[in-house]
């Protein structure tokens, strides 16, 4: 099934038969103003676009306040971000190849509904990632070599989290869900007006957290948005596999708005998003934003995607690319040059290059990093084992020192 | 000034000294607002601090030491209750793959300060699930403490200890216990949090154990005092770290060792502590260490429970077989 037909997948109940198709987006316990919206079928998954596959852009009387201040600086800002992210990307995967990473899980293709919803958090906002944004770890200001540590086998996470508000990289699918509403908790029992984040993917969905997470955000009313990045692939599955339902629409039954946005739309991504923590900030509670996108590439460079599915479904995909949607759009707006372009090809090409070099200079951890930060407190056992450790490897300077 | 006050009191009242010294403290957990806890640990700290520092979660373990989880990294200290042992795992995940690793993944620069409480072990007459002693199962997790206290002394300044701590720390409450009464002195000094303590001298074994257990040993104690034979007993209180040094002291005085606990014996506690006293105590020992504890068999139902877990004249067996030797 191609997955243009799991869009159009129509479930076998409808999650919004009741509400007498008051929109698609479900207006909750805690209610929004936008609810002279024209109604629309709950199965009948409205994508909001703002900026078509062609770079057309197109009026969106709902979310185009969200992004009525946008200059063309602002919105090369958004293209370079893309690029720049790409680029990074690239490098890491070739990096895997070297053999000079472990592993890489590429975001190819998800740029736009990355740097969109990165690029709408504020400062004091808190972002909680799976392991693949790449792209808002970029927007957060994280030095994106920090990112390879993990991938390279020297560390398990390695930032400082609250350096960037930017939550080290879950691997276990949805954990960071939960975290994510925690954290959201504490910021209304602390009355601040930040607001959290929360990326996953369409298999994260299935997830037992994640459902908690709805749950918990809803009843608590956080101010939290669960940002999920459908890619269409939970590594070899498809959303048949995950869903019966759109999956903006699961937002319904918790009682808040879900929406689904073109996750390849930058523009688009960023209103909704915007829209989205605006709301959780005025204390309005959480939101979920299905950004319908695709993974371009592997689940990860260990994983081999001509297995389960076929190549013209990504062919297919490659007409919305996002980054070449924005070009698109700049250029037929004349918001940017051959300069532009130029200068940014030598930005993406000088990225390349440091972060390939800083992987190649990453050392070995100390082997006594092992038992490093095990405890805050401190532990007898880890003590007697460090001990234990330190001297088994100082017999063999002893052994070499009698020769 | 000290004050006779049940166990369970003791915890209360410590949850509730922690509330009013730190307003970073919290606790949640299923039921333990308007009803105090099935266990009523918790009465009335709803009403004294309010619904956003006591809180009634959803029912959903796994959400509530997640939920904890972020609440701690926002930089608060939370309390979570288990309301049962058998309910703990849909948390285990969390507990295990996010909670204890937390710290390390990100090299230091955040801590987890959360309390696990769990109400565990049998002797209750529960049914299935509200019985089990899975304390093994999170002392083999580098990342987390683990304890048990015995006594309401020690369960209100250990309360008071694993909150401070920047680490997690699993608290396993003696839940046949919770009604039995000690001093609690709210002006003592408080041991190290993870110091195994004599709890009684004795020249001839040494009998180890932890939570509802130890009250156990010293009935045992006193049995086999009656038949001319000294025991001694140590309440190890803590089972991830343990404090071996205690024990071994122990241990080469007595030069023998029968170790105490409900859980099962197989892959329990007992077998990590019979390894390492073997270990550290060889020459000084003339038994090998026994354990009594539970069977490689589920948590029977109430009706047989008394089969499978440790009392008074199983202890005293395995005393019999150690002195054999």
């Amino acid at each position: 099934m191609t997955v243009e037909s799991t869009a159009a997948h129509k479930p076998r109940r409808s999650a919004g038969g009741k509400t007498g198709g008051t929109g698609t987006k479900a207006t909750g316990t805690t209610g929004t103003k936008r609810t002279t919206r024209a109604a629309k079928k709950s199965t009948d998954p409205q994508l909001v676009q703002l900026l078509t596959p062609e770079g057309e852009r197109v009026a969106n009387p709902e979310y185009d306040p969200y992004v009525a201040g946008i200059t063309p600086e602002d919105l090369r800002g958004l293209y370079r971000d893309m690029v720049l992210t790409r680029r990074f990307d690239a490098e890491a995967t070739s990096l895997q190849r070297q053999g000079e990473l472990g592993l890489w899980a590429s975001l190819l293709g998800q740029e736009a509904a990355q740097i969109g919803s990165g690029r709408a958090t504020r400062e004091d906002d808190y972002v909680f990632p799976t392991y693949r944004e790449h792209g808002v770890a970029w927007c957060r200001g994280v030095d994106p070599t920090n990112l390879l540590g993990m991938f390279r086998g020297v560390n398990n996470g390695g930032w400082d989290p609250n350096g960037n508000n930017f939550h080290l990289y879950t691997i276990v699918i949805g954990s960071q869900a939960l975290h994510a509403t925690g954290y959201a908790m504490g910021i209304t029992m602390d009355g601040a007006d930040s607001a959290v984040i929360a990326y996953f993917g369409d298999g994260a969905s299935s997830q037992g957290d994640v459902n908690e997470a709805f749950n918990f955000a809803a009843v608590y009313n956080a101010p939290v948005v669960f940002f999920c990045q459908n890619n269409q692939w939970a590594i070899s599955e498809s959303n048949e596999k995950q869903t019966r339902v759109p999956l903006y629409q699961r937002a319904q039954g918790f009682g808040f708005p879900g929406v689904r946005v073109d996750g390849n739309d930058v523009l688009a991504s960023l209103a909704v998003t915007r829209w989205a923590l605006d709301r959780a900030r005025r204390g309005e509670g959480p939101a979920l934003i299905e950004a319908f996108t695709y993974r371009m590439g592997a689940h990860t460079t260990s994983d081999d995607p001509s297995r389960y599915r076929h190549d013209d479904e990504r062919i297919a995909w490659e007409a919305k690319d996002p980054i070449l949607r924005l070009r698109r759009h700049l250029e037929a707006a004349n918001h940017a040059d051959e300069g532009f372009f130029g200068e940014l090809e030598a930005e993406s090409e000088a990225l390349g290059r440091r972060v390939r070099e800083a992987v190649r200079a990453m050392p070995d951890p100390d082997r006594f990093a092992l038992f490093e930060h095990a405890y805050a407190d401190g532990h007898a056992l880890v003590d007697e084992e460090r001990a234990r450790f330190a001297a088994y490897q100082a017999s063999f300077a002893d052994a070499e020192g009698g020769q | 000034m000290a004050e006779k006050m049940a166990l369970a009191k003791a915890i209360n009242e410590s949850l509730r000294h922690a509330l009013e010294t730190d307003p970073k403290v919290l606790v949640m957990g299923e039921d333990v607002g308007k009803l105090g806890g099935v266990f009523r640990v918790t009465d009335g700290l709803q009403k004294d601090f309010g619904e956003n520092r006591v809180i009634d979660t959803p029912l959903a373990e796994s959400g509530i030491v997640g939920t904890a989880i972020g609440l701690a990294l926002r930089g608060y200290r939370p309390v979570v209750e288990i309301q049962f042992d058998g309910f703990v795992f849909p948390a285990y995940d969390q507990i295990v793959t996010q909670l204890a690793k937390m710290h390390a993944r990100a090299l230091g620069k955040v801590k987890m300060p959360v309390v696990v409480r769990i109400p565990y072990g049998g002797g209750i007459g529960a049914v299935e699930h509200h019985s089990e002693s899975p304390e093994a199962l999170f002392a083999h997790v580098a990342g987390l403490k683990v304890v048990s206290p015995s006594d309401a002394s020690d369960a209100y300044w250990m309360m008071q200890q694993a909150i401070q701590s920047d680490d997690p720390v699993i608290f396993f409450e003696p839940k046949r216990r919770y009604w039995d009464k000690g001093e609690v002195d709210p002006e003592a000094i408080p041991g190290p949090l993870h110091a195994a303590r004599v709890v009684r001298e004795g020249t001839d074994l040494t009998l180890a154990a932890y939570g509802p257990m130890v009250k156990l040993c010293r009935e045992v104690a006193d049995a086999a005092a009656e038949e001319g034979r000294s025991l001694e007993i140590v309440d190890l209180r803590s089972i991830s770290p343990i404090d071996f040094d205690t024990l071994q002291a122990s241990v080469e005085k007595t030069r023998r060792l029968v170790v105490v606990h409900e859980a099962p014996v197989f892959f329990g506690s007992g077998a990590e502590i019979a390894a390492r006293i073997t270990e550290r105590s060889f020459y000084h020992l003339e038994a090998p260490v026994l354990r009594v504890g539970g069977y490689h068999a589920p948590y029977p139902p109430a009706r047989l429970e008394e089969e499978y877990l440790p009392d008074l004249d199983r202890v005293l067996d395995a005393v019999d077989r150690s002195l054999a030797y």
